[in-house]
C-alpha cells in the first residue's frame, strides 16, 4: 500500500530482532533454562504479532498534521499540534480505526506560507497521509488548497473563517462567518445583547478582517444601520500603538450606544485593551467584540483591561457539559503527561475542541466507508454527527462546513468566559454570506461546488 | 399621560423629599392595591404572572432596596423565566449603581455615574441630585453633573431641556453632542411629537428656544473639542517620540557611535522585557502582596543589568572579533537575535505576561476630554531621565571622555594609553543595557514575548539613521519628529498609510540628506 512506509518499517522491525536476541543470548548463559524458556517464548510471540499484523493488512493509517511549531503562529498553532495527537492517542488505545492503528506525521511549516505548501505536498506525495490536520491563518490555507485539489488530498481546517470558499478537498470544522461574526453583531443589536447603534470594525489589514468587516458592513447597512454610524479601520500586523485609534473610539463612543467590533490579530491586541482601559474607556461605554481573542490567547495575556468585553466563539472551556468537563481534564494530563510546556496549566478554546473532533469525525467517516479512500471518506462525512465537548455538532450534508452552536461570551478575571449568550440549537454554516453573495451557494452534492442560486 | 409624567418629573426634581412619595406611588400601576408593602414581597411580586404587579414590585424594590438584595436578585435571576430575567435586569443596573455611588472609591462612583444616565429611569436623576453637593472629586462631580444634564435633556418640559442643554454645553459634554443634534437639527423639531406642537408644521416657541440652546452648546462643546483633539494629538506625538527614542537610544549608542550593526538590539530589548516579568515573578511569590506595586521600580535597574551583562558576555565573545567588519556583524548578530527568540521560546513559553502595577495603569484627567494615561507619562519621564543621563555620562565625566576619544579617533587613543578594547565592551554593553530598559518600558503598553523586539527594531534604525549615524541629538531631533509626525498623519491617513507615508518620507529624506539630520562636521578618521 505504502511503500515507503514499508521500507521505513522493516528495517525498525528487523533491527529490533537481533538485538533481542542477542541479549537474550548474552541472558541464556548467565541464566537458568526456565528463564531462557520464558525468553523464547516471548520472542516467538513477538514475531507471531509482527507477522500477523502484516497478514492481515494491519499496518497503521498514516495522518499528517502541518501546523506550525515555529515562528508567529507557534504560539496559537502548537496547541491544535498537541490535541490532535491526544485525540490520536484516545483512538489508538480504544483499538485504532477499523483496528489499524493511526501513525501521525508531524512537520513544521514554521510560520511560512510557502513552506506550508511544500510540507503538504510532502505529505501527499512522500508520506501518503490519509488525511492532514493543519492550518490557521487564512493565507497558509490559501497556500496549501492548490496542493489538495490537484493530487485529491483531505485537509480538515479547524478555525473560524471570512467564508467565501467551497473546497471539494477541505472540510471546515471552524465557524463561517454566520457561525461567528453575524449573530455576535445581532446579539449586540438586540435589546438583550444591549440595544447598540454605531458599530467601530477595527481589524488587522489582511484577508480575513476585510472580508469579515465587508460582510459586517453589508449587514448593518442591510439592517438600517447608517452608513456614519460604522467606522471600519486596520492596522498592519504587529501594530503596538493604538493610542490614535482609541482616541477615535472615544469620540466615536461618546453618548453611548457605540461598540466595537474586533478582528486584530494576536500581539497587538494586549496594547490595544491596555490602552483602551487607560485612556478611560470601559467596557460598559463601548464594548469590545473579538473574533480572534480565545482562552488560549488570554493565557499570555494581562486581563485585567480586558475584564468584561466579550467575544463570539462556538466553544469555551467553561462549557458545562459532562463530555467537555472530561474533553478538558484529558487535555490537561495530557499536556502534563508528555511533559509539554506549561503542563497542567494548558486551556483549551475554540479552535482546539474544532481540531480535536475533526479527527474524531473523520474517523468515524472511515469507519462508515470502511477505507481510507478520499473519495469515499469525504461521502461519509457528510452528514456524520459527533458528540463534540461543546455539544453534538454535525457536518453539512454538501458544503463541507459544520452546523455549531454560536456563544457569545465575556472575559472574566481569569483569562475564561461566561457565556452570555447561546444560540437556538445549531447554526447552518453559509460559506457564502448571505449579505455579500445573496446569489451564491456551495454544494458538493447537487452541484459541484459554488453555484448561482436561482433568484 | 403626558402632563402627568411631566409632572412626576418636575416633582422629582424638587429634590429629595420626594423619592419615598414618587416611587410608592408608581406611574404606571393602574390600581393601589398592586403596591406591595415590604420588600419580601415585592421580591415575591416580581414573579408574578399580572405585569401590573410586577411593575409595582419593581418600582418599590428600586425606591427602597439596597446592596443586601443583589444576592437574592442574583439568585432569582439565574433561574427565573425570560420575562422574570428581563423585569430583575433594571432592578439590579440600578441597585448597582446606587452602592457603587456611595463607594470609596472615585473610580467607582464616577463610572456609577455616568451608568445612571443611561439608565433612564427617573429616580436616579434624585440619586445623583442627592450625591452631588457632597462629591469631593472634581471629576466625579462632573460626571454626575454631565449624567444630571443628559437626564434632563430628555425630559419633556423644553425650559428644562434648554436649560440642560444649556448646562451641557458649559460641560463641554462630548457625551451630550448626539442627543444635542437631534433637538437642535430641523427635523427634530416638528412632527416628532406631534401630541406637543400647535401643528404639525410649525415649532412652538419653546421649541424653537430648545433648539437655539441646543445649537449653542453643540458650538462650544466643538470648538472646545478640537482644542482637546489638538492636545491629544501633541501628547500622542511626545509619547510615540519617547517610546521611540528609548528604543533608539541604545541603538544610537551601539550603531551610531561604534559603528557596529546590532542586529540583536531587538531582541536586547526582550531580554529587559522578560527580566521585568522575572522581577514580577519574584515579587509575587517572595514578598507580601501589598510591595507588589512597587516591584516595577526594582525591574528597571534589574532589566538594565540583565541586558548590560548579556551585552558585555556577546562582546566579549563575538562582537570584538568582527570590529570593522560591518557585514559580518550584521549576520553574526542577526543569527544571535534568532538564537535569543527561539530560546526565549523554549525557556519561557507563552504564559507571560506583565501586570503593569497599579499606579501606572490609567490615566489623569487634565481637563474635558482630555485624560493622559500614567503609562505614557512614565515612559516620557524616563526617556528624558535616559537622555539626560547619557549627557551628563558623556560629556561631564572622564568615562565619557574617554568613549568620545576612542569614536573620533581609536588610534590615537590608543596611543595615548586609553584602554580602547576596554573602552569599546562597556559602551557596548551600557547601550544594551538602554535597550533592556526601554524593553522593561515596553512592557507598559504591550505584550511580553519572544518576537518582542522583532516588532522595534526597523522603527529604531529607522530613527538612527534618520537623525544622523554618530549625533545623539539626531536621534532625540528625529525621534520627535517621525513620532510626531506620525500622529499628526494617522487621524487622516489611517495607522496603515501613516506607516508608509512616513517611510516614504523618510527614504525621500535621506536621498536629499543621506547622512541624516546631524552630521558630524569636521575631519573625521573613518569617513
Amino acid at each position: 500500500m505504502a511503500p515507503i512506509s514499508d521500507d521505513n518499517k522493516q528495517p525498525v522491525e528487523s533491527g529490533d530482532l537481533p538485538n533481542v536476541g542477542e541479549s537474550r543470548r548474552d541472558f541464556l548463559v548467565k541464566s537458568t533454562r526456565v528463564a531462557a524458556g520464558l525468553g523464547v517464548a516471548a520472542l516467538l510471540g513477538d514475531l507471531g504479532n509482527w507477522a500477523l499484523s502484516y497478514a492481515a493488512d494491519k499496518e497503521p493509517i498514516k495522518i499528517g498534521v502541518l501546523h506550525s511549531l515555529s515562528g508567529t503562529m507557534a504560539i496559537s498553532e502548537v496547541s491544535l499540534r498537541d490535541v490532535v495527537l491526544m485525540a490520536v492517542e484516545e483512538i489508538n488505545a480504544k483499538g485504532g480505526v477499523m483496528g489499524r492503528k493511526i501513525e501521525p506525521v508531524v512537520v513544521d511549516p514554521a510560520s511560512n506560507w510557502d513552506l506550508f505548501a511544500e510540507k503538504a505536498k510532502q505529505l501527499l506525495l512522500v508520506d501518503k497521509v490519509a488525511v492532514v490536520f493543519g492550518c490557521w491563518t487564512s493565507v497558509s490555507r490559501k497556500s496549501v488548497l492548490p496542493v489538495f485539489e490537484k493530487n485529491n488530498g483531505l485537509l480538515f481546517y479547524p478555525v473560524q473563517y471570512e467564508g467565501e470558499e467551497c473546497s471539494h478537498n477541505v472540510f471546515y470544522t471552524g465557524a463561517a462567518v454566520n457561525q461567528q461574526a453575524v449573530p455576535a453583531v445581532e446579539y449586540l443589536m438586540s435589546k438583550e445583547g444591549g440595544g447598540f447603534k454605531k458599530f467601530y470594525l477595527l481589524g488587522t489589514d489582511y484577508v480575513y478582517p476585510r472580508t469579515t468587516n465587508k460582510i459586517l458592513r453589508a449587514m448593518l447597512l442591510a439592517k438600517k444601520v447608517p452608513a456614519a454610524n460604522i467606522m471600519e479601520e486596520y492596522t498592519p500586523f504587529h501594530h503596538q500603538d493604538y493610542q490614535t485609534i482609541v482616541g477615535k473610539v472615544k469620540k466615536f463612543a461618546a453618548g453611548g450606544g457605540a461598540a466595537v467590533i474586533s478582528t486584530i490579530n494576536g500581539d497587538s491586541n494586549v496594547p490595544f485593551y491596555k490602552e483602551f482601559a487607560n485612556q478611560g474607556l470601559r467596557a460598559e461605554d463601548a464594548p469590545i467584540m473579538a473574533f480572534s481573542v480565545a482562552e488560549d490567547e488570554l493565557r499570555g495575556m494581562d486581563t485585567t483591561a480586558l475584564v468584561g468585553h466579550l467575544a463570539a466563539w462556538n466553544y469555551y472551556q467553561s462549557v458545562d457539559t459532562p463530555q467537555n468537563k472530561q474533553f478538558v481534564a484529558n487535555f490537561k494530563a495530557y499536556c502534563k503527561k508528555h511533559n509539554l510546556p506549561d503542563g497542567e496549566k494548558r486551556v483549551t478554546d475554540d479552535p482546539i475542541e474544532a481540531a480535536y473532533f475533526g479527527v474524531h469525525v473523520w474517523k468515524q467517516a472511515v469507519e462508515k466507508a470502511g477505507k481510507t479512500d478520499v473519495d469515499a471518506v469525504r461521502k461519509a462525512v457528510y452528514g456524520q454527527k459527533f458528540l463534540a465537548p461543546g455539544g453534538e455538532i454535525k457536518m453539512d450534508e454538501a458544503n463541507h462546513h459544520t452546523h455549531k452552536p454560536v456563544l457569545i461570551g465575556e472575559i472574566l478575571k481569569d483569562g475564561q468566559f461566561k457565556t452570555v449568550w447561546r444560540s437556538k440549537g445549531l447554526v447552518k454554516p453559509e460559506p457564502w454570506s448571505e449579505y455579500t453573495n445573496p446569489d451564491k451557494g456551495c454544494d458538493w452534492i447537487g452541484h459541484q461546488g459554488t453555484y448561482q442560486k436561482k433568484a | 399621560m403626558k402632563l402627568l409624567r411631566i409632572a412626576m418629573l418636575g416633582m422629582l426634581v424638587l429634590g429629595g423629599t420626594v423619592v419615598a412619595g414618587a416611587a410608592e406611588e408608581p406611574t404606571t400601576a393602574p390600581s393601589a392595591q398592586a403596591a406591595p408593602v415590604s420588600l419580601e414581597q415585592a421580591l415575591k411580586d416580581l414573579a408574578s404572572e399580572d405585569a401590573a404587579v410586577q411593575d409595582a414590585a419593581v418600582q418599590l424594590l428600586i425606591a427602597r432596596g439596597d446592596a443586601g438584595l443583589l444576592p437574592k436578585l442574583e439568585a432569582m435571576r439565574a433561574d427565573g423565566d425570560r420575562s422574570l430575567r428581563m423585569a430583575i435586569k433594571p432592578v439590579m443596573d440600578l441597585l448597582k449603581n446606587k452602592t457603587k455611588l456611595a463607594s470609596s472609591e472615585a473610580e467607582d462612583r464616577r463610572s456609577a455615574a455616568a451608568d445612571m444616565a443611561t439608565l433612564g429611569h427617573p429616580i436616579v436623576l434624585v440619586w445623583l441630585e442627592a450625591a452631588r453637593p457632597m462629591e469631593q472629586d472634581r471629576w466625579v462631580r462632573y460626571t454626575i453633573e454631565e449624567s444630571i444634564g443628559l437626564i434632563k435633556l430628555a425630559s419633556d418640559d423644553p425650559a428644562v431641556k434648554a436649560a440642560a442643554a444649556t448646562k451641557l454645553g458649559e460641560l463641554h459634554s462630548q457625551n451630550a453632542v448626539p442627543a444635542l443634534k437631534e433637538l437642535a437639527g430641523p427635523a427634530a423639531i416638528p412632527g416628532q411629537e406631534p401630541a406637543i406642537g400647535s401643528g404639525a408644521g410649525e415649532p412652538s416657541p419653546e421649541q424653537a428656544l430648545v433648539a437655539k440652546a441646543a445649537r449653542e452648546a453643540i458650538e462650544r462643546i466643538e470648538t472646545w473639542g478640537s482644542w482637546t483633539s489638538a492636545i491629544e494629538t501633541l501628547f500622542r506625538g511626545i509619547s510615540l517620540s519617547s517610546v521611540l527614542l528609548l528604543m533608539a537610544l541604545g541603538l544610537a549608542i551601539i550603531f551610531g557611535l561604534m559603528g557596529v550593526i546590532n542586529m540583536a538590539h531587538g531582541e536586547f530589548m526582550m531580554l529587559g522585557a522578560y527580566a521585568t516579568f522575572l522581577t514580577q515573578e519574584g515579587f509575587k511569590a517572595l514578598l507580601p502582596p501589598g510591595l507588589f506595586d512597587y516591584y516595577f521600580l526594582l525591574a528597571l535597574p534589574c532589566s538594565f543589568l540583565a541586558a548590560g551583562l548579556f551585552g558585555l558576555l556577546l562582546e566579549a565573545s563575538l562582537i570584538r572579533f568582527l570590529y570593522g567588519r560591518p557585514l559580518e556583524t550584521l549576520l553574526a548578530t542577526w543569527g544571535v537575535s534568532l538564537i535569543l527568540i527561539q530560546g526565549a521560546r523554549v525557556v519561557f513559553g507563552d504564559l507571560t505576561s506583565v501586570v503593569a502595577p497599579s499606579w501606572l495603569s490609567g490615566g489623569m484627567q487634565v481637563m474635558v476630554g482630555v485624560q493622559l494615561p500614567y503609562n505614557r507619562l512614565f515612559i516620557i519621564a524616563l526617556a528624558s531621565v535616559c537622555v539626560l543621563g547619557i549627557y551628563f555620562l558623556l560629556f561631564r565625566t572622564g568615562v565619557g571622555l574617554k568613549v568620545r576619544a576612542v569614536m573620533q579617533n581609536r588610534n590615537m587613543s590608543a596611543c595615548l594609553a586609553i584602554p580602547t578594547r576596554k573602552v569599546d565592551a562597556y559602551t557596548f554593553a551600557f547601550g544594551s543595557g538602554l535597550a533592556g530598559l526601554a524593553g522593561c518600558a515596553l512592557t507598559l503598553i504591550g505584550n511580553v514575548e519572544p518576537g518582542l523586539g522583532q516588532n522595534y527594531i526597523v522603527d529604531s534604525f529607522m530613527v538612527v539613521v534618520t537623525g544622523g549615524v554618530g549625533k545623539l541629538a539626531g536621534t532625540i531631533v528625529a525621534s520627535l519628529g517621525i513620532g510626531g509626525l506620525n500622529k499628526l498623519l494617522e487621524p487622516s491617513f489611517g495607522a496603515v498609510y501613516g506607516k508608509v507615508f512616513i517611510l516614504v518620507l523618510v527614504v525621500l529624506f535621506l536621498q536629499w540628506r543621506p547622512s541624516g539630520l546631524f552630521t558630524i562636521k569636521g575631519r573625521h578618521v573613518e569617513s
